[in-house]
């Protein structure tokens, strides 16, 4: 745990977390899907996520994201934009939508790889690039050099520099997975929630991906939900055990694998 | 006005390697749209050559082509552009409206008020300030709302503005309440069927069941000579270029792209940060206005406007066209609107009680069977066709090689 966060000071200006949540609870329809949860990222951490279905750790995402409203509790988001002139560095993001929190800076990943089927993968990275997002932006948006050269980078980084005008429904399970997550970073988020980017990938993607994660934790604040321990053994960060809407455990991947409750509740004797 | 321009873009360009060449708008606007330059040249020709051959050749002219069909030609044009706006909404964005008739008509009403307010003391009244169905029904003076339609420019604004501004409080419920899929197509349907009981009623005063008509001139030109008819083609096929290009200006446009993206998975680009009610919102608007013109366009060439124009049969055939031609290629659009209505006019004259069921049957089988229309199996074959061309290239090479 000392060894990922040692990595990321001094990157920051403040210390404060970049994601604090605090007594969440969501219920629907009288389940408690998410039950007095809370839970703290430190900037630039990478934190890995896992529990059995029905944990809570997708609505956790919905709630962080704006697209569910809590019942109870607060989430605090503290953006480093603070270099960009901004006054409000920290957000109360239960007050706001899906549109404001991405534009805020925190950018999701979802369980199933969702990228725009009919639009080519260079036309996918450039919606996302930040910025732009009023309709006259839009209606006369043209591609600045800079832009293009993030957009280069990021073909690079997912590997899709020479398919760029293919068409994204064209692509593999495991590759549309690598086009979102390229997507993510076209939108600079400060914060990465991303719901088991490793669904449905060969282990070779896998081990791949993982690689790709921990270059990202260099500048990034992630928050990784995953079933694939291989996966998770090879992010080597701190792990959060979620269960009926609260954390059970905390700790290195060590540590909870040896936790009682853990064991008990969702790893099986 | 446009054959210059659209004829030296034959080369396609991919995104990436986006040239460095200064290209006029046009040009780039029609880059990759073969289809919409084929069919921009044909109607600048039509626009031109129609009223021509109608106004210049003798009546016995193989050449001539009578004021029924260029007027019949011209309604067929405020169809299309119809059409363009039904696929802008629904080929691109995902939304299905059910009553764009609405707007189609509104656009109508604020032009056959004009035209109403042009007859003065020529009616059957002889009431120089009321119209004729005012004076039946015992009114004394013009109703508020009545108000400016004596101005073409103030009416021409309200053509854009009527429909404008019901697309806009329409949307804005419906969009940021999140209203989509079946949904917001049974309410858009409820709607133009809610406007078409109002316009019913004699109170409303819009001329009750029977609208408007008897028409007599336009900006002073008679409305029955051949000259206003021809200038009346022009103006529509004008307005069916104009509509198409600000079509394909928005679809090509980045602002397109997250139209696609809100119509593929409207989630995903909430979660990019575009704020999708907004960006529905304005392309509504556009196409409430696009359709509004539309109507304004075709309530002179037909003489007439009553509500009828807002039963929601008519909405669903404009779903109908646009899918037979082809949905979210805009010239698709175009093409299906004046191929099924060319039919309605064949079949309501041959066989005029089959009609409706052609119609369902038409759009069952382009549903089942040319899920692209008929602009998707064209292209399905010329690509087969380039694919057996070249196949049968690579076959025949190797034998070239070896001599």
């Amino acid at each position: 745990m000392s060894s990922i966060l040692s990595s990321s000071t001094g990157k920051h200006i403040d210390n404060s977390p970049v994601l604090y949540l605090d007594g969440i609870s969501v219920s629907f329809d009288g389940f408690k899907a998410l039950n007095n949860l809370s839970m703290t990222i430190e900037k630039g951490e990478m934190r890995a996520i896992i529990g059995p279905n029905g944990a809570g750790k997708t609505t956790m995402m919905d709630v962080i994201t704006g697209k569910t409203r809590p019942d109870e509790g607060t989430i605090r988001f503290s953006s480093s934009a603070a270099e960009a002139g901004q006054k409000n560095t920290d957000y109360d993001l239960t007050k706001y939508d899906e549109a404001d929190v991405a534009n805020l800076g925190v950018g999701r990943k979802f369980q199933k790889p969702s990228v725009i089927e009919s639009l080519t993968i260079f036309e996918n990275l450039e919606m996302s690039l930040k910025g732009g997002r009023s309709i006259w932006q839009s209606l006369f948006h043209k591609l600045s050099a800079e832009q293009k050269i993030k957009l280069d980078e990021i073909l690079v980084l997912i590997d899709m520099a020479e398919k760029a005008d293919d068409l994204a429904g064209n692509l593999s399970h495991g590759q549309k997975q690598w086009l979102e997550i390229g997507m993510l970073l076209g939108q600079e988020p400060e914060l990465l929630l991303i719901d088991e980017p490793a669904a449905g990938m060969t282990d070779e993607e896998t081990m791949k991906t993982a690689e790709l994660f921990k270059t990202l934790a260099k500048s990034h604040s992630l928050m990784v939900v995953e079933h694939d321990m291989d996966f998770i053994e090879a992010l080597g960060c701190k792990v959060t055990v979620l269960n009926e809407g609260s954390v059970l455990a905390e700790g290195t991947l060590q540590e909870v694998k040896t936790n009682e409750d853990v064991i008990e509740k969702y790893l099986g004797r | 006005m446009t054959n210059t321009n659209m004829s030296n873009s034959n080369t396609s360009s991919s995104n990436t390697s986006s040239s460095n060449m200064k290209l006029g708008p046009l040009t780039t606007l029609l880059m990759n749209d073969k289809g919409g330059r084929r069919l921009l040249a044909v109607l600048a020709a039509l626009a031109i050559l129609v009223p021509a051959s109608n106004l210049l050749m003798p009546e016995g002219s193989i050449f001539h082509v009578s004021t029924y069909t260029m007027t019949l030609l011209g309604k067929y044009l405020c169809y299309a552009l119809l059409a363009v706006s039904v696929d802008l909404i629904w080929g691109y964005c995902g939304i299905l409206s059910l009553g764009h008739g609405a707007f189609f008509a509104l656009g109508g009403y604020a032009m056959g008020m004009y035209l109403m307010m042009q007859i003065g003391d020529r009616g059957v009244y002889g009431n120089p300030d009321l119209p004729d169905f005012m004076v039946f029904l015992n009114w004394q003076e013009l109703p508020w709302y009545w108000l400016g339609f004596e101005s073409f420019t103030f009416s021409m604004v309200m053509v854009l503005l009527a429909p404008g501004i019901l697309a806009f409080v329409f949307g804005a419920l419906a969009f940021r309440s999140r209203v989509t899929g079946v949904y917001l197509s049974i309410i858009t349907q409820a709607l133009t069927y809610a406007l078409m009981l109002a316009f019913f009623r004699n109170d409303m005063g819009f001329g009750g069941n029977n609208g408007l008509t008897d028409f007599k001139d336009i900006l002073g030109f008679d409305l029955q000579a051949d000259t206003t008819r021809a200038g009346l083609f022009f103006c529509s096929a004008l307005a069916l270029i104009i509509g198409y290009l600000i079509s394909r200006f928005i679809v090509t446009s980045k602002l397109g792209r997250v139209l696609i993206a809100i119509r593929d998975s409207e989630t995903r680009a909430r979660f990019l940060g575009y704020r999708v009610e907004y960006f529905k919102l304005f392309v509504f608007i556009v196409s409430a206005m696009l359709a509004g013109v539309a109507g304004a366009l075709y309530v002179p060439q037909v003489g007439i406007i009553n509500p009828g124009e807002f039963a929601p049969l008519l909405s669903i055939e404009m779903i109908i066209w646009v899918a037979v031609g082809g949905r979210g290629t805009l010239f698709g659009a175009v093409i299906g609107a004046i191929l099924v209505n060319y039919a309605k006019t064949y079949f309501t004259g041959a066989f005029a009680e089959i009609w409706l069921f052609l119609l369902g049957g038409l759009f069952v089988l382009s549903t089942l069977y040319l899920p692209k229309g008929i602009i998707g199996l064209w292209m399905q074959m010329s690509d087969k066709l380039t694919k057996k061309l070249a196949e049968r290239k690579a076959v025949n090479l190797p034998i070239g090689e070896k001599v």
